[in-house]
């Protein structure tokens, strides 16, 4: 039973590491139609930003964590109206070279200010150990990435299903014309929707360092992490993307657990199922 | 900046391969003996830290012995980037290196897959090949072309079983990185381990690219074995692996870790921090060693690269490594011959290395002193503390595999 739990527990916290990591790409990718491949690198970026504030100015990490998120969150403002603006609209062939071209470059980027090597991250102690919950000892920085998961999930639902912003983003993906002819500021909103995904990517880097290594490689990496969870949660939803993920991380911690020999397949075969199952994502299957 | 600075070194030196060099050979080929070689490491990723090590390793021991070289016998060093495992670029580079900058001796050789498919190559090629770091023991079976001037996972596995079986230990559990390497050193542990006395009641091989292993290790700890043989590629693998026995409370249990010295890499501990404390390994060398040789390594590495850095097992078996391939060339003055040259690597020794004596032995592979270490605190710094030597110990495996 104990074990049951704790494999429970660590499924949770792997798919919230996912979440965290991936939710700001269904934002931009789910919500705006924009296929952007480079969300990779606003969560590298968020990484190395929070990293270098611990490891070179003393920065207490929430802190560093929080700089890392609005930093690039602005950063995504400024790329949104220089770049991204000219990708709606455009074939999902010029999106993906588009941000294809800027993992390249970011990545070359990031190699020339950091260097090539993986960045050593030091969590602060009350991250580290373990903790007692519910009579079970729970390595205490995958309770907290629990904790931030929901919080995280539970902001995004209230943003965007019961606030005038939410309700308008979700007018103007909906019909961009309508959207604008009721007088919306569709530019204004998506600068401001893209800002949001690129900050939350910010924050998913700064929050998993620990369990994936901040180094130039990052957005090419663990660009499968963040497909397999758009793609098995399907478009157009803030909260696929968290049933996806959970999903993925239940899965694949228990083949681990119990299945150790079957290695890095089970993840693939199992998207793959997922996917010939219900090509939309899991959320066809709840509209079903 | 180091790092750029190292960048642009590195550029130019392939510029340099693959341009200039072309040019100057020609007019410089009369009075100049230019000795090519062409190193293949891991210079990007998550594991470029180890490249980088023995990369800085070669960079210093040519520095530092340059003028050692015969009068107008020059090398030049071609370097290409195979950026982690990956055998077929691996091979791919190595085929560049051989057919268009015509280099003499191939090195690095840092993964055994990579290894395994350059060593192969230089089969056809007659190319010789020192591979510095690969630890999977069947890597110098594949070419009569090939020397290995680092370690074997059977060397530093073999008689860890032993001696784990030895402290009363009854249970025991390997995890270990699922490629060559930590297959051997499966095998080895397990061996010893059994043959002694032990009983191992579980084992779990991990994908090298996995980033989450707390699943693997909760089992491990659900089983409660007395001891637990790591091992992994050393590195960033090695603080994670080191943070999640951590996470699960493994290592405040009574299970003891051990493993060979890539689990507690010395340059590594400053990320492990007190969670690498009490855990035994077994390795042929380490920067905290008195002997004159390594306070010598350890000084000119930390003149050249900064007081905080420190070499590790990469960088020794680098240094060596260098040491072999400057020996061959001072030997045959400058004029390498393939086949003349593999008969003195397969008979090189260096009595004075940082790890102390070491020699090649006619499998190509290294006879070398391996030593037990604790990880302790000393003067609030985290050092593998050498506690027992087991002198001169040969490949296990060639040994146990003889007919």
């Amino acid at each position: 039973m104990t074990t049951a739990i704790t494999i429970l527990f660590f499924g949770i916290a792997y798919g919230m590491i996912l979440y965290l990591i991936s939710v700001g790409l269904s934002v931009t990718m789910g919500l705006m139609n924009i296929v952007n491949l480079a969300h990779g690198v606003f969560a590298m970026l968020g990484g190395y930003i929070t990293v270098t504030l611990m490891n070179h100015l003393g920065v207490p990490f929430l802190l560093a964590l929080a700089a890392g998120c609005v930093l690039v969150a602005i950063l995504g403002f400024v790329l949104e109206r220089l770049l991204y603006r000219h990708l709606y609209g455009r074939s999902e062939l010029d999106q993906v070279l588009f941000s294809i071209g800027l993992i390249f470059v970011s990545a070359a980027l990031a190699r020339i200010a950091w260097g090539p090597l993986a960045q050593p991250i030091e969590l602060p102690d009350y991250l580290k150990g373990q903790v007692e919950f519910l009579g079970l000892e729970l390595p205490t920085y995958r309770l907290a990435l629990v904790g931030f998961g929901f919080a995280v999930i539970a902001g995004l639902w209230f943003g965007f299903d019961r606030t005038l912003f939410g309700a308008r983003i979700r007018a103007t993906v909906n019909n961009r014309e309508m959207a604008q002819s009721v007088g919306i500021d569709t530019d204004r909103l998506f600068a401001l929707a893209f800002a949001l995904g690129t900050g939350l990517a910010a924050l998913g880097g700064g929050l998993g360092a620990d369990v994936l290594a901040i180094a130039p490689t990052y957005p090419l990496q663990y660009i499968i992490y963040f497909l397999i969870v758009v793609a098995v949660g399907g478009l157009g939803d803030i909260k696929a993307p968290f049933l996806a993920a959970i999903l993925i991380g239940l899965a694949d911690t228990a083949c681990r657990y119990f299945l150790p020999e079957v290695g890095a397949i089970f993840i693939f075969a199992f998207v793959f199922v997922v996917l010939i199952w219900l090509p939309a994502g899991i959320m066809q299957w709840r509209r079903s | 900046m180091g790092i750029p600075a190292m960048i642009s070194r590195r550029l130019f030196g392939i510029a340099f391969g693959t341009g200039a060099a072309v040019l100057l050979a020609g007019a410089l080929q009369a009075q100049a003996q230019t000795v090519k070689i062409g190193v293949i490491l891991t210079y990007s990723g998550r594991d470029a830290a180890l490249g980088e090590q023995i990369d800085r390793s070669i960079d210093l021991f040519v520095k530092l012995h340059e003028k050692e070289l015969p009068q107008g016998v020059k090398i030049e060093l071609i370097k290409r980037d195979d950026t982690g495992v990956n055998p077929d670029l691996a091979k791919r580079l190595a085929q560049e290196l051989v057919l268009r900058d015509k280099v003499q001796i191939l090195t690095g050789g840092q993964w055994t897959p990579n290894a395994m498919a350059v060593a192969a190559l230089t089969k056809e090629a007659k190319i010789p090949f020192v591979t510095m770091t690969a630890g999977g023991s069947a890597v110098t079976l594949q070419s009569p072309y090939v020397v290995r001037t680092g370690w074997t996972l059977w060397q530093t596995s073999y008689p860890l079983g032993e001696w784990a079986a030895k402290q009363g230990w009854k249970n025991g559990y390997t995890v270990v990185s699922d490629f060559a390497p930590g297959h051997d050193g499966e095998a080895a542990f397990t061996k010893s381990f059994t043959e002694n006395g032990g009983k191992i009641i579980g084992s779990v091989r991990i994908p090298l690219k996995t980033t989450d292993y707390l699943p693997y290790f909760q089992k491990i700890k659900d089983m409660n074995p007395d001891v637990v043989y790591v091992f992994n590629p050393g590195g960033p693998q090695a603080t994670a692996f080191m943070k999640a026995f951590d996470d699960v409370g493994i290592t405040k249990s009574n299970i003891k870790l051990i493993g060979p010295g890539d689990i507690t890499a010395s340059d590594e501990l400053p990320n492990m921090g007190k969670r690498a404390l009490g855990v035994i390994t077994m390795l042929q060398y380490s920067p905290a060693a008195t002997r004159k040789a390594n306070v010598d390594f350890v000084a000119a590495w930390k003149k050249e690269y900064g007081a905080n850095t420190v070499p590790n097992y990469f960088a020794a078996a680098g240094w060596d490594g260098m040491r072999a391939i400057f020996d061959v060339i001072k030997a045959q003055n400058g004029k390498i011959d393939p086949d003349a040259t593999m008969k003195l690597l397969r008979q090189w020794k260096n009595p004075n290395s940082p790890r102390g004596p070491v020699r090649i032995d006619e499998h190509g592979d290294i006879v070398q002193n391996l030593y037990m270490r604790r990880v302790e605190e000393k003067d609030g710094v985290l050092a593998n503390v050498e506690f027992a030597t087991i002198e001169q110990v040969g490949d296990p495996w060639k040994v146990l595999n003889k007919k």
